[in-house]
């Protein structure tokens, strides 16, 4: 496109111009087809532009929709909130809770230390866009392997970005997790979760109601910075040969947290019918997603939204994805009031159009007429199930003779190279790039199971949230791998004494369009659906980024599963660190579990193996496992729990050790092997119990039918597995800390 | 100890200043305290006792922390508040709005990591002259949350003197054990300084956050004793008046 042509010249385009149009802005043969016919008519420029970005991927949903329609969106345990932009349930009576994971994959890629940020602020406003205030924020990272330079690059862009952005704006990063494989070298992930709390009669719709409404546009003026973002770049493999830097957004965490206090301020007033943030696919998302949501219409004009620079044409306005814009119908005779509210917060509001009763989205660009189209239409994209097929890796890796490990010549060792490996080692080069104490509600920020806040208004009733994603047991199986998934993140709540409730889904996966990554899809989202309704869990919301591909390959399926639990008094929470000499150190769950080293993490670092065929989990045995130790945290009985996962008994051991700055002399059940020590089958918790009280743990262990063993005492410097292994706690600590500063220090 | 005397605080808030909340609930309902928000356009501080600003990023930080804020209407009214011989407090970004406006002497620079940090902290009370300071013991450990980006205090030689020999240094990171060694000055901080007064003692800074640190249940409460010497040692308006 020219851009010396005026707007109207722009839609004096031959029908094939239109349509080559349409095609360079991600819209297939197909669906110009079904805008032809769905409209009886020519759609203009503008309009090519709007249906690009509502029927992409990311906006519309249409290639995962109908598998998206497994997940079970309520629950027997929650009342879940209905009409709100996020997803959430009720707290209390008084109090709602909201929680969405977004991706920001490709931006990072491109411009790690903007997309980051971006996606940052962008899952942060669908959190306040309901009238929730954002207390909570967690982030899924996933890189290729450490010792890239590019990787390395990346990490300092991205960490920095989601810091700069989350700590400005002041919300805590609790949860998360940062994790490196060779998959995501050409194409990082990075998903972004936030949590709000808002009393239940501030919550806002997103839904436009009210013909003759006004309509407000709010915030930072429109320019043409993330134009195509979600269509162009979000919709495509890497390495198509394009520069895409210009698609991604510019973030500005001031004005975002300015936003913040305006639009709070405005949902205690009763004069906003209806608000809704301008991420992907800004002016034309919001205009005719609440439009055709509220079964209604709008006609707005684009003369009136501020810009930031000139002589941009109505489908670039349309398409910005400029940052921190929020739109909101205003109840009629209030604008003025609204506009005055913003202005004492030093925002903009202006008045761009009002509501309709037509259910047409009519747009102006000054006297002329750019657009007309049914709301309910634009936002309909056609839904395809497409074909998938079981990919042919899983038969040769699920063969792999997991009899045939070695076992290392020494046990210590192993434990040391495990503990400082990329994926095991200390995280606090990360965290300590985040404000998680801001609010003055952190029981237990990042570095835990699971992160607390208190929640003031109900004190003292807390809530937990974790940020757990699984990429290797995915894509070895990628049913069983996601129900792992989703009972892993369960269990770090059960571990600081929270009852899970809710989850937001962040689904990364590779191209739809070849069968073996839909497959992966499909079934990891039947696994999460499945452990979803045994764990009586609601999926309230979640996100999908297909096409994470780069020229090396796909990325490993990788589904993050951000989960939230009550905490009833957060005075009674675990966490990790053993606590004092003499506790006794029980393992809850089954010892000697056979196969448990398949995908496991000490395959993948000792012996550079991605293969086996991964463990089934028992939804009820976990079930009852989870359950005894919430009620063990929660009456005092447990000081430390700690969930088993990567790296198994002995890294949880030594993780609890580290922590707690103290060791433990611990005798295995079985025969020492690396399964007894490095397996991770699921269902099985750390938990150090008061030596006097341990008779008390029995009982109630035996009572719920839980099988557990008592593995010795906490105590001394040395982390000591008789007749196996003896590190210094000192050590553990040295080789855990160590490595990434040791590659991103100056 | 007797109970606090009940004063009315001030919560200075910039745009972009983001720990005004949690400053005047630990303020009111921990400490029973009147307090409210003030926002930076107001003038008129003639209502309080005392004043907070509070931590976050005054106007985006986006030339240097606190370099816009000291033109922010409000600022001239602090000053004078200052000068009448108030409490004037900075937390954080308001440490480093104070140093900017000029109330406090020396300068805030980047952490020397260049990366923003957020860790609990240990400090060691000075032997200061500030009456806000008043109700702690000098080589008492406080431990604290921290989370700033650029915290590293700096100081000519001659105004270091100066400071040193007036009694304005309010607290130094330390280790757990009180001692002062640059293993424990998490951002580069001259001669580990976390916090300073000017040289009447009515203004206070510190980089940490003892309204974080509060409660035990959030990890400690050792904040909570240095927000009530603020408290005990601050000059009530009437006072001032008279």
């Amino acid at each position: 496109m020219n851009e010396n042509e005026t707007p109207r010249a722009a839609e004096l385009l031959t029908p094939e111009q239109l349509k080559q149009a349409a095609f360079d802005w991600g819209l297939t043969p197909y669906e110009y087809e079904r805008i032809l016919e769905g409209l009886g008519r020519q759609p203009t420029l503008t309009e090519i532009a709007m249906f690009s970005v509502e029927w992409c991927e990311h906006c519309g949903y249409p290639k995962s929709r109908n598998v998206l329609g497994m997940l079970p969106n309520t629950s027997a345990s929650v009342e879940v909130l209905v009409g709100a932009d996020s997803g959430g349930f009720y707290l209390t009576p008084d109090l709602a809770v909201v929680m969405k994971v977004e991706s920001h994959n490709h931006p990072s890629q491109v411009e790690p230390y903007q997309g980051a940020a971006t996606g940052v602020g962008g899952i942060i406003r669908d959190i306040f866009t309901c009238g929730a205030r954002p207390v909570a924020a967690g982030n899924s990272l996933r890189f290729g392997s450490l010792s890239d330079p590019y990787t390395r690059h990346l990490l300092r862009g991205v960490v920095k970005g989601v810091g700069d952005y989350g700590n400005s704006i002041g919300v805590p990063t609790l949860a998360g997790e940062v994790s490196f494989n060779a998959s995501y070298t050409g194409n990082c992930l990075v998903n972004a979760m936030a949590v709000g709390i808002a009393p239940t009669d501030r919550l806002l719709s997103a839904a436009a109601r009210g013909a003759g409404n006004p309509v407000l546009y709010a915030g930072s003026r429109t320019g043409r910075d993330g134009i195509g973002g979600c269509s162009v770049l979000a919709s495509h493999e890497f390495g198509e040969g394009e520069e895409k830097r210009p698609t991604v957004q510019i973030g500005d965490p001031f004005t975002e947290k300015r936003l913040i206090e305006a639009c709070l301020e405005a949902a205690t007033t009763g004069w906003i019918v209806a608000m809704k943030d301008m991420g992907a696919a800004g002016v034309t998302c919001t205009t005719s997603e609440m439009s055709a949501e509220g079964g209604m219409g709008m006609r707005i004009d684009l003369q009136r939204i501020p810009r930031r620079e000139s002589g941009m044409q109505p489908y670039e306005v349309l398409m910005s994805e400029s940052q921190e814009r929020m739109l909101m119908v205003v109840a009629r005779g209030h604008e003025d009031d609204v506009i005055r509210l913003f202005g004492r917060w030093e925002l903009s509001a202006v008045v761009i159009g009002e509501v309709t009763d037509d259910g047409i989205l009519t747009v102006l660009d000054g006297g002329e007429e750019v657009a007309a189209l049914p709301a309910q239409f634009l936002t309909t994209p056609p839904r395809y199930d497409l074909p998938y097929e079981r990919p042919a890796y899983l038969s040769e890796k699920w063969a792999y003779d997991l009899s045939a490990v070695p076992e290392p010549e020494s046990y210590g060792e192993a434990l040391l190279t495990l503990i400082g490996s990329p994926n095991l080692c200390s995280r606090q080069w990360v965290t300590e790039q985040y404000d998680h104490t801001v609010q003055a509600n952190t029981v237990q920020g990042p570095g835990g199971d699971a992160g607390i806040i208190r929640v003031r208004e109900a004190a003292p009733l807390g809530v937990a949230v974790t940020m757990d994603g699984s990429s290797r047991l995915v894509y070895l199986d990628p049913y069983e791998g996601a129900r792992l998934l989703v009972a892993e993140a369960a269990r770090n709540l059960a571990c600081v004494g929270a009852e899970p409730k809710i989850v937001t889904d962040g689904l990364n996966f590779g191209n739809p369009d070849k069968p073996d990554r839909y497959y992966q899809f499909r079934e990891a989202v039947r696994g999460i659906a499945d452990a979803c309704r045994e764990f009586e869990l609601a999926v309230i919301s979640g996100n999908v980024s297909f096409y994470n591909e780069s020229p090396e390959g796909p990325i490993h399926p990788t589904p993050i599963i951000g989960m939230l639990g009550v905490v009833p008094d957060v005075n009674r929470t675990a966490s990790i660190g053993f606590r004092a000499d003499g506790d006794r150190v029980i393992l809850v769950g089954a010892s000697g579990c056979p196969g448990s080293l398949a995908g496991s993490e000490y395959l993948a670092v000792l012996h550079g193996v991605e293969a086996g065929r991964p463990l089934s989990v028992s939804v009820s045995d976990e079930k009852r496992v989870q359950c005894v130790v919430r009620d063990m945290v929660r009456s005092g009985l447990a000081v430390t729990a700690h969930d088993l996962s990567e790296g198994g008994l002995a890294v949880a051991l030594a993780e609890c050790a580290i922590r707690g700055r103290r060791g433990a002399r611990i005798r295995l059940p079985d025969v020492a092997s690396a399964e007894a020590l490095f397996g991770e089958a699921p269902s099985r918790v750390i938990a150090t119990v008061a030596a006097d009280r341990i008779s008390e743990a029995a009982a109630q262990l035996a009572t719920a039918g839980v099988p557990w063993v008592d593995l010795g005492e906490v105590g001394g410097d040395q982390l000591s597995i008789e007749g196996t292994l003896e590190v210094g706690v000192d050590e553990l600590e040295a080789r855990w800390e160590q490595t990434i500063p040791s590659v991103m220090s100056p | 100890m007797s109970a606090l005397p009940p004063l009315n605080w001030g919560v200075v808030v910039f745009p972009g200043t983001n720990c005004e909340i949690e400053t005047v609930y630990v303020l009111k309902e921990l400490l029973g305290q009147d307090a409210r928000t003030v926002w930076h356009r107001e003038t008129d501080l003639s209502e309080f006792d005392g004043l907070i600003l509070a931590g976050g990023f005054a106007h985006g930080d986006y030339l240097r922390a606190g370099a816009v804020a000291r033109f922010s209407p409000v600022m001239d009214s602090i000053s004078r508040f200052a000068a009448d011989g108030g409490a004037v407090v900075g937390i954080c970004n308001g440490f480093q709005v104070l140093v900017e406006a000029g109330l406090l002497p020396g300068a805030m620079l980047h952490n020397r990591s260049r990366r923003f940090l957020s860790r609990w902290v240990n400090l060691r009370a000075e032997a200061s002259s500030s009456p806000l300071l008043s109700g702690l013991t000098p080589g008492e450990v406080f431990r604290v949350p921290a989370a700033h980006g650029e915290g590293c205090f700096f100081a000519d030689p001659d105004v270091l003197a100066e400071m040193t020999a007036n009694g304005q240094i309010a607290f130094r990171y330390c280790g757990e054990d009180g001692a002062v060694t640059d293993t424990a000055n998490p951002n580069g901080s001259l001669e580990c300084i976390a916090g300073v007064t000017n040289a009447g003692g009515n203004v206070l800074a510190l980089m940490p956050h003892p309204e974080r640190a509060a409660e035990a249940v959030l990890g400690g409460d050792d904040g909570r004793r240095i927000l009530e010497s603020i408290i005990r040692g601050a000059r009530p308006r009437l006072a001032r008046a008279a």
